[in-house]
């Protein structure tokens, strides 16, 4: 029963990052797959709804600015603000750029904003970084939530820490994960609508012929800065639920942009660029062929070790996370060649009878 | 003039600044010309200048097992050339090749991908953590230091730097010889600026482009040596975190302009130094936390301002 127990809450976690991830790929199929930006510095925006949201979530702390402590909402809300404001600033300069220009300076967007959480270490406590950051559900139970409105006025504390101890202890589990997943399915809702709208269809058009969309009379620029502003957003969303995730966030390994970045491209071009349904479907697969390589490659290297009696396998166990991305990058390379357009190719409104 | 001020400014500031400057060079000349004679922003060269210097440090590593002594890294550094231009074609031939026709987009793409598969690659192979390159302190060149003393202008250029500056001069210079005078770099030179013109009179195309990743693997393993030489350790990230300067680099000296990118990697290696002098007061102008940030800063103001760069480069 509890090996039983130990897979579901496993299941459960790879969900919730499974979803987490979907949300990067559809804000980033709303840059590239809809406008054809190549934004290259998802794990900064990321990196940004993170930390706007832990600083005002958290409790008051010495270690960096505030601790506000905010509901957890309204610092999901702000999350998805601040990104927004940052793109729309970034937006504005960058978007005339071509595209492997836009990738080269996303990118380097994505390392200045990692270098000033770096080291604006009054603000946010530099490389040591933020920690015991509020997760939705599971911050019930401590006690300075309990302890104010609104859940004072159900019970006092003693009633609520008496509650919480009679609940098992992963009870919050499953409703993070359905948050998540209640999030993704919103936010695919949203940008089905936006898809199907001449907004959405004019996007296609300004992908497709720049130059033909102009000489139709409509404001390309705008329309750009429009979906980098809406992209971004949906990643700061998406960063401020893996803070939740997290619970302990700094800024160079957590935002590491071969897991942030590239590893949300690669599921975005898998599952197909243009399909909000491919973008979800291609950030789960990734994920569980990621999560799932762990278990077959430590059992691999088990099995050498077994055949080759005495070898040193610890070698190989520290570094077969290295192993996984090489694989990561040759499922990019194949898909790139194999399936150009990803396992769910975009269908057109128009061509589908949509 | 060669007070206190000048000398902590030349031996601090100024020969560290043009060290950075030339393994800048050396790196963006690799990029403008993948820019200008395939046409993409090749993503995976910071990883060919990381392979580059492991397997410079395997080879010295090596060279202490078999003959009992440490070769001089630029001696080391000669097979690794070899190594890192074969897998600069390869990589072309199976994974750049297959999108000559496509979108440019496609091609960058895979370049992207590139760069994760080296890199994953050679942290399976060498582990992830920072290599001793080479060991020690680098002690001020001696003859220098009297030479220029006599003068009273005493120069503390440790030796490495001395290799660095002289390298990158003699590549350069032959370099030039290259573009201007041999055969295969006018076809270069042809196909940069018009790749339909240049198959018309019968260049082969598919042979520049091979020279482009020879000329372009054999200077990104010489920056990635001298880098290794300079800091004395090599990391797996050392690609990465180069690779936006040397991009900077080349967009600042004008895409295509293999000159303009030296132009392009000397300013950028001295606005990175020299940001962090203290040009108003006492404190660094700018704090050194930041360094890293000066190139990007310069990336985006010319995109901006002037997106041909300053010898008049390319604007796709």
């Amino acid at each position: 029963m509890d090996a039983l127990i130990g897979y579901f809450l496993y299941f459960l976690s790879l969900l919730s990052v499974g979803g987490i991830y979907a949300l990067l790929a559809l804000g980033l199929n709303v840059n590239w797959g809809f406008a054809g930006l190549f934004n290259a510095g998802i794990a900064g925006f990321a990196a940004v709804g993170a930390y706007t949201f832990s600083l005002l979530t958290t409790a008051e702390s010495t270690f960096h600015y505030g601790g506000l402590g905010l509901p957890v909402v309204i610092g999901e809300i702000a999350a998805f603000l601040i990104a927004g404001i940052i793109a729309a600033v970034i937006g504005i300069i960058c978007i005339r750029l071509r595209a492997d220009y836009l990738a080269i300076a996303t990118i380097g967007i994505a390392e200045i904003i990692k270098l000033i959480f770096k080291n604006e270490a009054e603000l946010t406590n530099g490389p040591r970084g933020i920690s015991k950051i509020p997760r939705t559900w599971e911050h019930f139970s401590e006690a300075r939530y309990f302890s104010s409105q609104p859940l004072s006025w159900f019970g006092d504390s003693q009633s609520w820490q008496a509650f919480f101890d009679s609940l098992v202890n992963w009870w919050w589990q499953p409703l993070f994960a359905m948050t998540i997943l209640f999030f993704v399915f919103v936010v695919y809702i949203m940008l089905e609508k936006a898809r199907l709208s001449p907004w959405g269809r004019m996007m296609t058009a300004i992908r497709e012929n720049e130059v033909a969309a102009r000489a139709a009379g409509k404001n390309v620029t705008k329309r750009r800065v429009e979906a980098f502003i809406i992209g971004t957003m949906i990643m700061g969303l998406a960063g401020a639920l893996l803070a939740q995730h997290l619970r302990f966030i700094e800024p160079t390994h957590t935002f590491d942009p071969s897991k942030m970045t590239f590893l949300v491209w690669v599921m975005l071009i898998a599952g197909g660029s243009g399909n909000n349904r491919g973008a979800i479907f291609g950030a789960f697969l990734i994920w569980f062929v990621w999560s799932a390589s762990e278990l077959f490659l430590n059992g691999f290297i088990d099995i050498i070790g077994n055949i080759f009696n005495g070898m040193d396998i610890s070698m190989l166990k520290n570094r077969s996370g290295y192993l996984r991305m090489l694989l990561i990058g040759l499922v990019l390379q194949f898909v790139l060649q194999k399936y150009p357009k990803g396992i769910l190719p975009e269908r057109r409104p128009a061509a589908s009878g949509e | 003039m060669w007070d206190s001020f000048g000398f902590e400014f030349v031996n601090y500031y100024f020969v560290p600044g043009l060290v950075l400057g030339c393994i800048y060079a050396l790196g963006a000349i690799g990029i403008t010309l993948t820019f200008g004679i395939l046409r993409f922003a090749n993503f995976a060269h910071g990883e060919i200048m990381m392979t580059g210097a492991f397997l410079t440090w395997t080879f010295l590593e090596l060279s202490k097992l078999i003959f009992g002594f440490y070769f001089h890294p630029l001696i080391a550094c000669i097979p690794s050339i070899f190594i890192a231009i074969a897998i600069a074609l390869s990589v072309d031939r199976f994974f750049y090749k297959p999108f000559r026709d496509s979108p440019t987009i496609m091609i960058v793409m895979a370049s992207f991908g590139m760069m994760l598969i080296i890199r994953s690659l050679v942290q399976v192979i060498w582990g992830p953590n920072q290599i001793t390159f080479v060991k020690g302190i680098a002690k001020p060149n001696g003859i220098l230091r009297d030479l220029s003393g006599s003068f009273d202008m005493m120069l503390l250029v440790p030796s490495k730097h001395i290799f660095i500056i002289l390298g990158t001069v003699i590549i350069m210079l032959a370099f030039n010889y290259m573009l201007t005078k041999t055969r295969i770099g006018k076809a270069m030179r042809a196909v940069s600026d018009s790749p339909d013109l240049a198959k018309v009179t019968g260049i082969d195309v598919e042979q520049v482009i091979r020279a482009t990743w020879y000329v372009g693997g054999f200077c990104a393993v010489m920056a990635g040596v001298f880098m290794a030489m300079d800091t004395q350790f090599i990391m797996s990230t050392m690609g990465f975190r180069m690779l936006l300067p040397m991009f900077a680099a080349a967009i600042l000296g004008g895409i295509g302009r293999p000159f303009g990118a030296v132009l392009g990697g000397l300013v950028i290696g001295f606005a990175e130094e020299l940001s962090a002098y203290p040009w108003f007061g006492n404190g660094p102008l700018l704090s050194p936390g930041y360094k890293s940030g000066v190139a990007f800063s310069i990336l985006v103001l010319m995109l901006i301002f002037r997106p041909s760069g300053i010898l008049k480069g390319r604007v796709f």
